[in-house]
């Protein structure tokens, strides 16, 4: 349910523009509210009553139900345009449970972020919703279980919340002298130390990177029971928080440009294996999203072709099991901008053969009129699909409020430009590359005239060739992404044959367990 | 919000035998740490160590407070970066410096310098580093460290090259690249010869790079051997 409320990240033109807090401007603070937040219908009331009883009882399986379907139906029968009640109004219903109530109000702002405007007050006040929750959870004895899906949507929520905070920040031009004063006032709502901090602790605190360590080497099962514990009585709560944590920081480390520090922050999680994160959709495609877009901005093109393959492979043959989820427009929108990604990576390194055939057709179709502009060095194109593509960047800092400026396009503008520079870095080398592939030798010079440049210009468009195809891996190694290499003795390149190895092994492997999975379906069928 | 409880009082009072490498890691968002961060940014400068860890913290860190950003030590961390390549350090650091302050100097020459020595423009690049001086001669090791780039670019893509642009890549010439020569010739396994035309041909040593035929097949697919075990269990 989360998905309409949190976009998981990207594209200035998406979804964010279109919320209705832009779309009806502010105006919505100043009117009286036309419901009565202490009125609960009786729909409210059992509602809260089963979530509370399934909750205490520990039944996963209820409180998802309840949670990702009935409160799914209530918003859209009874709350399209007005705030569920108010949490002291069902408190009485549920023994007046704290936590309960804190849990209540998270998705009554997740609720009012969705469909209404939040207000500046309600932005604090769901701010410090999160921190009552995140403190009892980490300085408490919580013992509930609650459904992975759940968790997730806390983290993407939260720091969807604080990115929507920094965007509304930004834009100072339209606020009111009362709205200044609570900004000023209150400088420690959603600030980023705080968020970044929240999510460490929730990392520290689990303990689960140990944990993560420990399952490699099957100390511990953590992974193997999806992060639920049900035999110690215990909680799988600070855990899994403190799991979807890790991918909260990745988040929020490239929506700050500090890739590096993101990715690093990644690692305890493989993406290349299944795990928790890839039982929650959401999570799932959150998290290689933002692994190849980091990948694509630190230039390891091949990684981010690899892991962008995997994701839009898996999108296209789960899609339809998400038709009816509300998620389900998010993962289109999140599939699209994959398969940009994509496009660029592949325009900066054209390794098609690590690109699956359903994976490739589709790319031909989205982006194949792009693509071939991009190769003719077309910025425009480079510029439209990074626009269209990248994480919703933000400025972290609290602003100069005496110079009332908009300021909520600053942070993408660098991106984009650092971005597009490196582009301008590389033009050259997609023509090199297409001479290259037409010969096994060529002379420098004869290279040059070709490509209508001089002689030392070329050397030195060959050296920036190696130079960009050639990257560092986590462990300081030099590795090639290039398609077509060469190297030169004296004046003549020599192109390298790249003979693609057959992977005889791997071809038999595959079959064999086609033909394994074949008959075993002939064995089940019943003459 | 309650910052304070949440992170780790700073190390170095009570511990100093941790390394600011360390403390980082326990502390990735703490403003207290700043100023320490800052001395060490001194301290990589004037050892010639480096950790690009601990810089971009304090890049972050600034970027959270701009108000506490020393321009000055922007600039070092960005010439130890440059030191840095072939990694992309340089870029890193950009992401996380705000536009306004990439228009100024000394970044915009910073900024020409790493994008000649991003597109292997070695002569331009020594060119702009000879009237720049004032900016890169506060970081020891400099020289050395572009010229160690230079020659991965290069024994990434020749065999032999000419004398010349050798010369020009690593901004040396006459007697000094002489020694140099020699040196390498000795040491490394570098060769000279004659060109024919007259002039040097420089021979480089090999690696997987420039001559391919040395590159492992390190493809990770399944030998046959391991396939045909599998055979006895198949029905």
């Amino acid at each position: 349910m989360a998905y309409e409320s949190s976009s998981y990240g990207g594209g200035y033109d998406d979804s964010y523009e279109e919320r209705p807090e832009l779309r009806y401007g502010r105006d919505a603070e100043q009117q009286e509210p036309d419901y009565d937040t202490n009125f609960v219908p009786d729909a409210v009331q059992s509602f809260v009553v089963y979530l509370y009883r399934y909750i205490r009882e520990k039944n996963v399986y209820e409180i998802l139900q309840m949670y990702e379907l009935n409160f799914q139906k209530l918003s859209e029968r009874m709350f399209k345009q007005s705030p569920w009640p108010a949490a002291e109004a069902i408190a009485p219903y549920v023994d007046n449970d704290h936590v309960f109530c804190l849990l209540y109000r998270e998705l009554w702002f997740r609720h009012v972020y969705a469909r209404l405007t939040p207000t500046i007050t309600q932005r604090m006040d769901s701010w410090d919703n999160y921190c009552s929750l995140f403190q009892i959870i980490l300085h408490g004895n919580v013992n509930m279980q609650l459904p992975n899906q759940w968790l997730w949507d806390m983290i993407d929520e939260f720091i969807y919340q604080f990115q929507s905070f920094c965007q509304y920040r930004a834009k100072l031009k339209t606020k009111t002298e009362q709205e200044l004063a609570l900004l000023r006032e209150y400088a420690d709502v959603w600030n980023v130390y705080g968020v970044l901090n929240y999510l460490q602790a929730l990392i520290e605190k689990s303990n689960i990177i140990q944990i993560l360590e420990d399952d490699k080497d099957g100390g511990t099962n953590f992974t193997a029971q999806n992060g639920y514990d049900f035999q110690g009585g215990g909680s799988n709560v600070l855990k899994v928080l403190g799991y979807f944590s890790i991918v909260g920081l990745l988040r929020v480390h490239c929506l700050l440009g500090d890739y590096y520090c993101g990715l690093k922050c990644l690692l305890p999680i493989d993406i290349h294996q299944p795990g928790v994160y890839s039982n929650v959709v959401g999570c799932q495609i959150t998290t290689v999203y933002y692994y190849v877009f980091a990948n694509l901005m630190l230039r390891r093109y091949v990684e981010a072709i690899k892991a962008c393959n995997q994701i839009l492979l898996i999108i296209h043959k789960t899609k339809q099991d998400h038709q009816a989820s509300s998620q389900f427009q998010q993962i289109l929108k999140k599939n699209e901008q994959l398969y940009a990604l994509l496009a660029i990576c592949l325009s900066l390194c054209p390794q098609g053969k690590l690109v699956d055939e359903t994976v490739n057709s589709q790319l031909r179709e989205k982006q194949g009129e792009k693509m071939l502009r991009m190769q003719r060095n077309d910025e425009a194109v480079f510029d439209e699909l990074f626009s269209f593509a990248c994480p919703k960047f933000i400025t972290p800092s609290p602003p100069n409020y005496d110079e009332l400026v908009n300021y909520n396009q600053d942070a993408y503008r660098l991106q984009l430009k650092l971005f597009l520079s490196e582009v301008r870095q590389q033009q050259l080398l997609s023509s090199i590359r297409s001479y290259l592939k037409l010969y096994s030798a060529i002379p420098i010079s004869k290279l040059a005239s070709f490509m209508d440049v001089d002689e030392p210009t070329l050397r030195m468009a060959l050296l920036t060739y190696k130079h960009k195809t050639h990257v560092l891996d986590y462990e300081g190694r030099i590795m090639s992404n290039a398609d077509v290499d060469f190297y030169i003795d004296k004046d003549v390149v020599q192109i390298v044959d790249s003979k693609v190895t057959k992977r005889h092994g791997d071809y038999f492997i595959r079959h064999i367990l086609k033909f394994e999975e074949l008959i075993g379906v002939l064995e089940s069928v019943q003459l | 919000m309650q910052r304070d409880r949440l992170v780790a009082t700073p190390e170095r009072d009570v511990a100093p035998q941790y390394t600011m490498e360390q403390i980082v890691a326990v502390n990735p968002y703490n403003p207290d740490i700043l100023p320490d961060l800052e001395a060490y940014v001194h301290e990589q400068v004037n050892h010639q160590t480096y950790s690009l860890d601990t810089n971009l913290c304090l890049l972050r860190l600034y970027q959270f407070e701009p108000s506490r950003m020393n321009i000055q030590i922007v600039a070092r961390i960005l010439v130890k970066a440059l030191m840095a390549l072939p990694a992309p350090d340089f870029n890193l650091c950009m992401f996380l410096i705000p536009e306004k302050l990439q228009m100024e100097e000394p970044f915009l020459t910073l900024i020409t310098l790493a994008h000649f020595l991003e597109t292997a423009r070695f002569r331009d690049f020594w060119d702009e580093a000879e009237r720049n001086r004032q900016i890169l001669e506060v970081v020891p090791g400099f020289e050395q460290a572009i010229q160690r780039f230079a020659l991965h670019v290069l024994s990434l893509s020749y065999q032999r090259l000419p004398r010349l642009v050798l010369a020009e890549a690593i901004n040396m010439e006459g007697l000094s690249l002489d020694k140099f020569l020699e040196h390498q010739v000795v040491n490394n396994g570098w060769s000279v010869e004659k060109a024919p035309g007259g002039g040097q041909i420089i021979g480089l040593p090999a690696n997987e790079h420039n001559y391919p035929e040395l590159k492992k097949n390190i493809a990770d697919s399944i030998p046959l051997e391991h396939v045909s075990k599998l055979f006895p269990v198949l029905t």
